[in-house]
């Protein structure tokens, strides 16, 4: 029988069968190798000011909420935020020029003003970072932000993992006792970044 | 629309009040509806969002003034 005597059309079918089978072939292999759990997230949070504590929680929180698996690798400055009392937490606008600053209180035409304070005078006010400090917190709760505490806490309820970066728990010379008992690792670089290797999302905060 | 329980989350800015529906939802059976009232602008993109990815329908979704009143089938 020659090449000529298949029928009409009959490679066309063959080509989308074997499509058909391929497609399935390689969602099984896929399946095998990488098996489907939740996505997940990685964060490492290298920031310890009450301004950008609020980042690594809020997404956080909001991960876990869709169910996700989410990690946050605090490093740095952002050991704060795993310390037992979060009351040291500070904002400053001292070089910070992006911070816009309202008053939460008083009548409209007052709250709507936009204070631009130049660092030449941040600096030199005694209890500047203080009062910037209750300004933002008093400006936030007016607004339904919940505090760093809370969403810590929501996290740690969501089963979201805390982990430290011993190098500089160690390098800052921090104490074991001032953590969170919640705090699930101590850990290195090392250990950590198989685990953000194979997340869904990364995030450097 | 009918439903089995309310959560309130007037208030609450990003992101509490996915938080706490999803609190809310753990509590409640198979197929029961999730009434929630929010005054987070956000939450209208956050609760589509939610529903998507966690498999919940959003049944209703409305603006009523300066609150969102969104309904959500556990």
């Amino acid at each position: 029988m020659g090449a000529g005597d298949f029928p009409a059309g009959l490679d066309e079918l063959i080509a989308k069968r074997v499509d058909e089978l391929i497609a399935k072939k390689i969602e099984e292999r896929m399946a095998q190798l990488m098996p489907k759990g939740p996505p997940s997230m990685t964060i490492i949070a290298t920031k310890g000011t009450l301004d950008w504590a609020y980042p690594p929680y809020i997404l956080a929180s909001a991960g876990a909420a869709l169910g996700w698996d989410v990690a946050i690798f605090h490093t740095f400055y952002g050991l704060k935020l795993l310390l037992r009392d979060l009351s040291q937490l500070r904002v400053s606008p001292l070089g910070n020029p992006a911070m816009p600053m309202k008053m939460p209180f008083g009548p409209r035409w007052f709250r709507q003003i936009r204070w631009n304070m130049p660092n030449a005078v941040a600096s030199v006010v005694p209890g500047f970072e203080a009062w910037a400090t209750n300004l933002m917190k008093q400006t936030f709760k007016s607004k339904g932000v919940a505090s760093i505490e809370e969403l810590r806490q929501t996290c740690i309820d969501a089963d979201v993992k805390l982990i430290a970066c011993q190098m500089t728990v160690d390098a800052f010379g921090f104490q074991p006792q001032e953590f969170i008992p919640e705090v699930s690792e101590f850990c290195g670089a090392t250990r950590f970044l198989p685990l953000a290797q194979t997340a869904d999302v990364n995030l450097l905060i | 629309m009918e439903f089995d329980k309310e959560l309130d989350a007037r208030g609450l800015a990003c992101p509490m009040p996915i938080v706490k529906t999803k609190k809310a939802l753990a509590g409640m059976a198979a197929g029961q509806v999730l009434k929630i009232v929010a005054t987070d602008a956000g939450s209208l993109g956050d609760m589509q969002a939610f529903a998507d990815a966690t498999g919940h329908q959003l049944l209703s979704s409305q603006t009523q003034g300066s609150e969102y009143v969104f309904f959500l089938k556990n």
